[in-house]
């Protein structure tokens, strides 16, 4: 425990020193930022249509649901930037170490390299989870002008916790195969965009290949969150995704001790 | 204390390392010296449980590296040719860093971190960022993340590659100071280096081992009898016939570009039988036949020749 602690202060104070933490939540939080702000104009526009309409139609005001038409919609772009920035945050981890030398200090440490996984994962994923945190400012925005209802909104957080486990667990495997910084952003890039986009081919394939092949969609567990839906077969999901990245990754760094 | 046995390691087809078989007892300094590409990073990668041999055996205090590679990683300390640093750390944070993971118990921490500057002497840089250090100063906090847990057994692999001749010499001293407290196994190229800080010698090349024993012996065991230089004025060939002439004396070769200077003489180099001083018979010939005898001495083989014999021997063989 106090080696994985050891390692874990260590990825993290590396990530703050550095610009990496601050570029990438500058660059996430202004991205995000410009994306909510368009897609509550979007909502506006559609108050006033409907207001305006409302006074020659004699028909009751449609509903417009702030959880429905902003927080949804805020949710589902936010995925997609995130796709791209994990394989960011991700991959050094393991790749720095191996080009500058120092995963030989680590792996001649008495320490087994399930907590030098188990501390780096941690770290990446504290700094996935801070930023993810402050995109509850819209939130309190939407909350500050409106009535939102929390419930969804904490379920979404919750599985935003999931998917970043998952994201980050493809993200350090992808980091632990290769020296390159680059190959390592690519490999995770490549992986989770093909299981994000792996339940389109669905429509194509047999009746069982098409449920294994959208249950295995890394997104698709996600919209029930979003939708304030706690379901234990999706945090499953995730939770065993995230194990079964982390246990590849060990073997990985096991594997140089079976070269014989 | 190290004993290694039979170990060796393949990589593919390629042999890297070929029955290696030695020991160094506590307290000593063993320098382990080939060329470059003989295996010591290898060995040395093998000792510290970073890459697995291929068969044989070693341990370390009497733990075994393949059984007992826990124990074994809590006995040494290891500075591998790059130093493994994390370069936007301070010194100081880094150090604890290492001395957290090497399992150093929280209370001793600061004294242990103190402790270990002093003796590398990089105490008064513990605040700076390990980026901003000169490459002396670096393998001095290499040297540091070796020594920080007071390991029993140190690695050093090339400690004072690609330093300059002043900062070589510091790093030479403060290895040499850490002598009795640990055993350390020390790779290089360099063979002065070895004549001055170690007690015994391991010569490898082509990952097997050519030569072992102390940097004397190990000159006297290949000295298969003495080599003379001398330096006679008068005509060569005749000299040359009378220096063979004496009793004891194998060979006679004329050294072309010896005997500069005025008067100097021809300069001749005299391979004698082991066990044999003739110098006396030498200068009495020389003198009876009317020549000027201006230099007699005996040349000591340094170890660099034995090292060039040995490694050469070997790629002969191959």
């Amino acid at each position: 425990m106090r080696n994985l602690l050891a390692i874990y202060s260590k990825e993290l104070r590396s990530y703050f020193v550095s610009p990496v933490a601050y570029v990438i939540a500058g660059v996430f939080l202004f991205l995000t930022g410009y994306l909510f702000r368009n897609i509550l104009m979007q909502f506006n526009y559609w108050c006033l249509q409907f207001s305006q309409r409302q006074q020659f139609a004699q028909g009751g005001m449609p509903n417009l649901n702030l959880n429905e038409m902003v927080v949804t919609q805020f949710f589902a772009v936010m995925d997609f930037i995130w796709l791209m920035v994990v394989p960011m945050i991700t991959m050094r981890l393991f790749s720095e170490e191996k080009k500058s030398g120092t995963i030989e200090l680590l792996m001649t440490s008495p320490v087994s390299p399930t907590q030098v996984l188990l501390g780096k994962f941690f770290a990446a994923l504290s700094l996935y989870t801070a930023i993810v945190a402050l995109t509850l400012v819209y939130c309190l925005i939407l909350e500050a002008y409106g009535d939102p209802d929390w419930g969804p909104i904490w379920s979404a957080y919750l599985g935003y916790l999931l998917l970043g486990g998952t994201f980050i667990g493809v993200g350090v495997l992808a980091s632990s195969l290769t020296e390159n910084q680059i190959v390592a952003v690519l490999l995770a890039f490549g992986a989770l965009l093909l299981l994000w986009l792996i339940d389109w081919s669905a429509s194509f394939a047999g009746p069982t290949a098409a449920k294994i092949l959208s249950y295995m969609s890394i997104i698709q567990h996600l919209q029930d969150f979003q939708r304030g839906v706690i379901d234990t077969g999706d945090v499953v999901f995730y939770l065993s995704f995230t194990f079964f990245t982390l246990f590849l990754t060990t073997r990985v760094l096991e594997s140089r001790r079976w070269r014989r | 204390m190290i004993e290694v046995r039979e170990l060796s390691k393949q990589y593919g087809d390629v042999t890297a390392v070929d029955n290696l078989t030695f020991t160094a007892e506590t307290g000593q300094i063993m320098g382990f010296l080939g060329p470059n590409g003989a295996g010591k990073t290898t060995t040395m990668r093998m000792l510290t449980c970073y890459l697995p041999p291929s068969s044989g055996t070693a341990s370390v205090d009497g733990y075994d590296i393949a059984e007992a590679s826990l124990e074994v990683r809590r006995r040494i300390g290891y500075l591998p040719e790059q130093p493994p640093l994390y370069l936007d750390m301070t010194v100081e944070s880094y150090l604890r860093f290492v001395a957290k993971i090497k399992g150093v118990p929280s209370p001793e921490l600061s004294s242990c971190l103190e402790d270990t500057m002093q003796k590398t002497g990089v105490a008064h840089v513990a605040r700076t960022v390990i980026g901003h250090l000169s490459k002396g100063y670096r393998q001095r906090v290499g040297l540091a993340q070796a020594l920080v847990h007071n390991p029993s057994v140190l690695i050093l692999d090339e400690p004072t590659v690609g330093l300059d001749p002043k900062q070589i010499i510091e790093i030479r001293e403060t290895i040499k100071s850490l002598r009795g407290e640990h055993t350390i196994v020390l790779s290089t190229h360099i063979l002065p280096e070895v004549s001055m800080t170690c007690d015994k010698v391991v010569i490898i090349n082509n990952g097997r081992i050519v030569g072992e024993g102390s940097p004397e012996s190990l000159t006297a065991q290949l000295q298969e009898g003495e080599v003379l230089r001398a330096q006679v004025a008068g005509p060569k060939d005749t000299v040359q016939g009378l220096l063979a002439g004496v009793p004891g004396v194998l060979e006679v070769q004329h050294e072309e570009a010896g005997g500069a200077g005025v008067g100097a003489g021809e300069a001749f180099l005299i391979t004698t039988a082991p066990g044999q001083d003739v110098r006396n018979p030498l200068a009495k010939a020389v003198v009876d036949g009317g020549f000027g005898l201006r230099e007699l001495r005996s040349m000591d083989m340094s170890l660099e020749d034995v090292f060039l014999r040995l490694t050469n021997e070997e790629q002969v063989e191959a």
